[in-house]
């Protein structure tokens, strides 16, 4: 920038102000009013979602006694529960592991597992699809071999399910729990494990008593993230998921096809609740961290969030 | 030193990280209760060898020994030696108390027995009744504090500490220094201290060790290494010092007597610092001169011929300091330029109306000759 196109700028500087001020405004705007909308008409007393006539909880009441999409609720929690739990341990002990490996082998990993996350939910819908309808393919026709011959009657079939929604889920979600525990780690001071080593704690103790809870921050959001993800995710389950047993996001794209009622405004306004206090007890958890540590551990929260745009 | 016995050996160790050798053929005894200072610049190879002894660092050549017996292969965790971090390394997920009880809870020393072990080791470092503050709300001599008590609660045979008063201020440094000191003379453990700074080393120390580029350059007490220092290192680091270049003409190793000259043809009688050295005549030699043996006073002093020194030079003054303490005079002579500090005590200080550009005379004795072989 030349020194005279930069003083026109001082001198524009309140108006340049002035309008940018306006544009973040409306952007805002445009980003939160239709969901400030959703909220709002989720507690409608009349019937149609065009028009708000008075207050009430009536929808709140009609969907949690909508038994489809409560059990498409039940669906989403049990598959955000399991992805959390194995997404969280599987990512964790990687991370452990790749703090042991050389840094050029380390390397690669940083970068695959980078790749997992932000490889578009659709192209690991697909392919997860495809491993499965494979997979299945070759492992139901040896099981009907098996239990035929030991004569143990009608053989189990493995098909599609929750189970691998949640596989799927865990594909991407353990990704994400690698980079943040592999964060933490790396910015954990090494003196603190030679200082228990130093006070006579074995290995295995140092690693209970001093990395684990180092970790802890970590492992907590990364199980949060891992749920909020699962929980909202709507492309990877409808390719994965079962007949029968959709999840809240496949049941809310359902219930829109057949016309927006008040209900599914209800049902999203309590999804939104969900993932926003998944979202903000990891922002506490790491913001206590940051406290006690002295430092801004804010970017994992942000990498989180714009993944999930 | 040499009949009591050594709670520390070091044996010939060398230490190298790939090409890099960080500590060479290191022959090293601490004798119990020591307090035992590894001095030298960064890099020399002083934390290396601290490692070494705690068990983080196994060495490539050579035997470490703790009271006695052969440490090699033995985990930093099963050995009796605790240490205070540079940093501290405090566990920031437990409060004060549960730090300091760490060590004692591994050895299955628990509840009550832990509290009253905790208890006195915080009352030893002067922070009674703050076990339940979390670390990082303790200001950073405090924190400082309580790593000691950390390592200290554990009775160790050996304590080392790397450089522990490195991120404290000047004063509060001052202050743990004596305190310190004082502490290990109550508690009787030896300590191993490493540090770069050599006004800490001398205050501190029984015996202090030198270290340059992983080798020893000396090793004795405060006293020996300034009144002594055997090289130019040595005298360099430790304290300031008048280098003169010498050729010498002669030296007696039975005492150490030498002649040497200086200068223009200038003859000066001193000590070989180093007893092993045997320097042969016509060897190129440093002479050490340390600033506060330097007398100084005008070039018209009648005096000077009884109170000098046997070594007389006419000079300049360049530059005059005052220092607080001392005044520090920069002098232009015929050898050169050289540094001389009067003490500013009662009949002391500063030379009165003697300012830059005036001429004064320089004189030592013959004892402050400190000739450096290498």
């Amino acid at each position: 920038m030349t020194a005279a196109s930069r003083a026109a700028l001082d001198r524009a500087g309140p108006w340049v102000d002035r309008v940018f001020r306006a544009h973040a405004t409306l952007i805002y705007l445009f980003l939160y009013v239709p969901i400030g909308l959703v909220v709002l008409f989720s507690f409608n007393a009349g019937g149609h979602t065009g028009e708000l006539r008075g207050v009430s909880l009536r929808w709140y009441d009609y969907a949690l006694n909508d038994r489809f999409a409560m059990g498409a609720l039940q669906n989403s929690f049990v598959v955000g529960f399991w992805t959390a739990l194995i997404a969280t341990s599987l990512g964790t002990l990687a991370a452990l592991a790749l703090q042991r490996v050389p840094p050029r082998v380390r390397a690669i990993f940083d970068a695959l597992t980078y790749i997992a996350i932000i490889i578009p939910g659709i192209v690991i819908g697909i392919a997860t699809l495809i491993f499965f309808v494979n997979l299945f393919g070759w492992v139901n026709p040896w099981l009907d071999y098996v239990w035929t011959a030991a004569g143990l009657g009608a053989p189990p079939v493995i098909g599609k399910g929750l189970h691998t929604v949640v596989a799927a889920h865990v594909l991407f979600t353990m990704a994400i729990v690698m980079v943040l525990v592999r964060t933490r780690l790396a910015g954990m001071d090494r003196s603190l494990t030679e200082a228990s080593f130093d006070l006579f704690a074995t290995p295995l103790r140092t690693f209970v008593q001093v990395t684990l809870p180092q970790l802890r921050p970590a492992i907590v959001a990364g199980a949060l993230l891992a749920f909020t993800f699962s929980f909202d995710d709507f492309v990877i389950a409808t390719f994965v998921a079962g007949p029968g047993q959709p999840t809240l996001p496949m049941y809310i794209f359902s219930s829109i096809r057949r016309g927006i009622t008040p209900e599914i405004n209800a049902i999203a306004s309590m999804v939104l609740a969900v993932t926003i206090t998944a979202l903000v007890t990891v922002g506490l958890v790491y913001r206590r961290q940051a406290r006690q540590a002295g430092e801004t551990a804010a970017e994992p929260l942000a990498l989180g969030i714009a993944e999930d745009a | 030193m040499s009949e009591r016995a050594a709670d520390v050996e070091l044996v010939d160790v060398t230490k190298r990280f790939g090409r890099f050798v960080a500590v060479e053929r290191m022959n090293v005894s601490i004798a119990r209760g020591t307090f035992y200072s590894l001095l030298g610049p960064s890099g020399c190879g002083k934390t290396t060898t601290l490692r070494m002894i705690a068990g983080f660092e196994q060495p490539s050549e050579g035997e470490v020994l703790i009271a006695g017996q052969p440490v090699a292969g033995v985990p930093a965790y099963r050995r009796n030696v605790n240490t205070v971090f540079q940093h501290y390394a405090l566990f920031p997920h437990m409060d004060v108390a549960r730090n300091v009880g760490y060590g004692l809870r591994q050895h299955g020393v628990k509840g009550e027995e832990e509290r009253r072990r905790v208890d006195e080791a915080l009352a030893l470092v002067r922070l009674g009744g703050l076990g339940a503050r979390r670390t990082w709300e303790l200001s950073g001599g405090q924190q400082q504090r309580v790593a000691l008590a950390r390592a200290l609660v554990n009775h160790p045979t050996v304590l080392l500490l790397d450089e522990p008063l490195g991120a404290l201020d000047l004063k509060l440094r001052k202050e743990m220094q004596l305190e310190l000191k004082a502490l290990q003379h109550q508690v009787g453990i030896t300590f191993v201290y490493v540090t770069h700074d050599q006004e800490e080393a001398i205050t501190m120390s029984d015996v202090v060790v030198v270290m340059r580029d992983g080798r020893v350059q000396q090793q004795g007490s405060p006293q020996e290494l300034y009144e002594r220092p055997v090289n130019r290192f040595v005298a360099g680091f430790l304290g300031l010092s008048n280098f003169l270049a010498g050729r010498l003409v002669e030296h007696h190793p039975a005492t150490g007597g030498a002649a040497v000259t200086i200068g223009e043809g200038m003859a000066i009688h001193g000590r070989v610092t180093d007893p092993e050295a045997r320097p042969s005549a016509g060897a190129e030699v440093t002479v050490a001169v340390r600033p506060e043996r330097l007398w100084i006073g005008r070039a018209d002093d009648a005096a000077a011929e009884r109170t000098a020194g046997a070594t007389r030079v006419a000079g300049r003054v360049r530059q005059a300091t005052y220092l607080g303490d001392q005044n520090e005079y920069r002098i232009e002579t015929a050898l050169g330029e050289l540094v001389a500090r009067r003490q500013n005590s009662e009949g002391g200080g500063a030379l009165p109306g003697v300012g830059p550009g005036d001429p004064v005379l320089v004189g030592w004795r013959d004892e402050a000759n400190l000739v450096l072989v290498a």
